[in-house]
């Protein structure tokens, strides 16, 4: 083996090393929750990398409270029809931005995306007055709308770069079949724009699903929260304990219906992300 | 079918000008090419009378009716777009019947005018495909059917030819043309290419900086040229063209003095212009008649381009710089380096004065 040779394959080991450090440090988190949520009670303080005994008594436990059944029900309730209003308001506005001329699209495009530089903390109490005064408060109706205001930027920004791709020849053939805006959006836009949707509706079906400032301070019964939260107020046998089983169970209970979405749409994601970078 | 009447059309974009004043009759079943360089607004006319863009002053009517307000689906026009812009997710059919679902037309009749339709541009096998599934011609074959299904009164074309390669464009010319025949509708057609105005049209309209130049049949474009511009324009290769002089009139037409030339007797009237007055002799390359100089007179030969059925010489006059062009049968007798003298044929030559207007020919003339 000459040392040319040999050097190649200690560049490779130490490539595929350092891959492994990465994936692991990555990883471990989400393992190690995972790993918790099938460790019993008795056994949860024991630092173990491998489950000796495993039980599904932490999952059983958090199936059996009814208030965290609701608070999915609640989660899938308002992360849907955030993603739904986003992205009917977001196709639309893209529409004008991307489309229609008119005095002031820059600053308009700029105050949006604007928008979405305020931490969340900052409008905190603003919004609190705004979801009082139209009554939305302790209701999923005031989370849509707080969670809606913070997505629409995004998605009006990538749905309006996307839109402006599309040929404006494509418009004007609609145009002269008869076609009013709507119908062009609807039947010509539309179609053409799926991955663009899919990409900006999981993303904003994921923001909204893992939330939780808003979802804290804008609900205040067990019947209205979402996920998050019930979590983190999910109680153990006595005030002193934190019931980490549960608590681990109830997280992965909820993070398996986004790892499932995102491995159905992850093609769409790729290429809706990439198809605003490129000219096509 | 109908006729489209503009009357004293502009168009301002901003602080452009881009149509200025264009009248224009266009005749039912008329096929009318607009032509002209790129910039020169014949797309922007174009889209004008589809309702694309709006019109800044002056009046359209298609058949009687005054358009200038009716939204495009309204004019009654289907229009051809250059890239197609055929909708990509729905199939060939899907395509045609399109604007016909949108205008709520009963089933039965969407399927039988699309079925019509697609037989006169025999498609019958592609309806079922996507756009992506159709090689160019195919497509462009669609976006005719597209425009077609809905009957318009007139049909639209934005140089529909330009993105194909170069046979296949022959193929579509004439596919173009016989459709017309067939059909018998009125059709506008944008291009730039003077070869597609000249074989596909009754009528062309020479577009310049935003101005009709010349509205006339090919014939007429081509041996009687209205303006210098035109001239230019049409045949290739290009019109010589040779500073002149004007040496006097006659009541059969004038004498001219080129450089390089003997004076020559045309039939134009020149009685408008001083004597000595500089003119602007405009001759076609197949219109010169070489014959061999005797000393170091004449035009030297620079370049010959032998062409299988015709050959191009290329002349340098003596003084000045720029390039004459004849065109004569293959073979050629003619070698680089030789020198000839030139003879115009006196009923071939164009006359155009300063402002690039051609001369008249003497009424008498003109008749025999």
């Amino acid at each position: 083996m000459t040392s040319r040779q040999l050097f190649q394959l200690f560049g490779r080991i130490g490539f595929w090393l350092l891959v492994a450090l990465i994936v692991v440090i990555a990883v471990f988190p989400f393992y190690y929750a995972v790993k918790t949520s099938f460790t019993p009670s008795s056994e949860l303080f024991r630092v173990e990398l491998w489950p000796t005994r495993a039980t599904f008594a932490n999952y059983v436990q958090i199936f059996s409270q009814r208030s965290f059944l609701q608070a999915i029900f609640n989660s899938i309730v308002v992360a849907t029809s955030v993603v739904f209003i986003a992205l009917l308001l977001g196709i639309t506005a893209a529409y004008a931005l991307g489309r229609v001329r008119f005095r002031g699209r820059t600053t308009v495009l700029l105050i949006i995306l604007g928008v979405s530089m305020f931490p969340q903390v900052a409008v905190l109490s603003g919004l609190f007055e705004v979801i009082r005064s139209l009554n939305l408060y302790n209701n999923p109706g005031g989370l849509i709308l707080s969670y809606t205001i913070f997505t629409l930027p995004f998605t009006v920004w990538v749905l309006t770069t996307f839109m402006r791709q599309l040929p404006m020849e494509l418009e004007e053939a609609a145009i002269m079949d008869g076609a009013t805006p709507w119908v062009t959006i609807t039947k010509v836009f539309l179609p053409l724009m799926w991955p663009a949707m899919a990409t900006t509706g999981l993303l904003a079906f994921i923001a909204a699903w893992n939330e939780f400032l808003f979802a804290l301070t804008f609900t205040l019964t067990d019947s209205q929260r979402t996920v998050p939260v019930a979590i983190a107020l999910l109680s153990g046998g006595s005030a002193y304990e934190l019931p980490w089983g549960p608590i681990m169970a109830a997280s992965v209970v909820v993070t398996v219906p986004l790892v499932v979405l995102v491995i159905i749409f992850q093609r769409r994601i790729v290429s809706g992300l990439t198809a605003g970078a490129v000219k096509g | 079918m109908a006729s489209v009447t503009l009357d004293k059309i502009n168009k301002v974009f901003g602080s452009t000008h881009i149509i200025k004043d264009v009248d224009l009759a266009i005749g039912a079943g008329e096929f009318v090419v607009f032509v002209g360089p790129s910039g020169c607004g014949k797309s922007t006319l174009l889209r004008l009378i589809a309702g694309l863009e709006s019109i800044s002053d002056g009046e359209l009517s298609i058949g009687s009716q005054v358009v200038n307000e009716l939204p495009p689906r309204e004019r009654g026009v289907g229009m051809v777009f250059q890239s197609y812009a055929l909708y990509p997710h729905m199939t060939v059919y899907e395509n045609m019947a399109f604007g016909l679902k949108l205008a709520k037309t009963a089933k039965e009749t969407v399927h039988e005018r699309v079925m019509a339709t697609a037989r006169i541009l025999q498609l019958e096998e592609l309806l079922e495909r996507k756009p992506k599934a159709l090689s160019g011609g195919q497509r462009q074959r669609v976006a005719m059917g597209r425009a077609m299904a809905r009957e318009p009164r007139i049909l639209l074309f934005d140089e529909p030819l330009s993105n194909l390669d170069a046979s296949l464009r022959v193929q579509m010319r004439n596919e173009i043309a016989r459709l017309h025949k067939r059909l018998g509708s009125t059709m506008i057609y944008v291009t730039h290419d003077q070869v597609e105005a000249m074989t596909l049209a009754d009528k062309i309209v020479v577009l310049n900086g935003g101005r009709v130049e010349q509205v006339g049949s090919p014939q007429e474009l081509y041996q009687r040229p209205a303006t210098r511009f035109v001239a230019g324009f049409i045949g290739s290769p290009t019109m010589n063209f040779l500073p002149a002089r004007l040496g006097g009139t006659s009541p059969t037409g004038c004498r001219i003095g080129v450089s390089g030339l003997t004076e020559l007797a045309l039939p134009q009237d020149a009685s408008s212009y001083a004597q000595d007055a500089a003119l602007l002799l405009g001759i076609r390359p197949e219109h010169l008649r070489l014959s061999e100089a005797r000393d170091c007179e004449g035009f030297e030969i620079v370049n010959v381009e032998y062409l299988g059925n015709e050959v191009y010489v290329y002349l340098e006059p003596k003084e000045g710089d720029t390039l004459l062009i004849q065109r004569g049968e293959a073979p050629s007798q003619w070698a680089v380096g030789q020198r000839v003298t030139l003879a115009p044929d006196p009923e071939q030559v164009h006359l155009f004065d300063p402002d690039g207007r051609a001369l008249p020919i003497k009424a008498a003339r003109a008749v025999a």
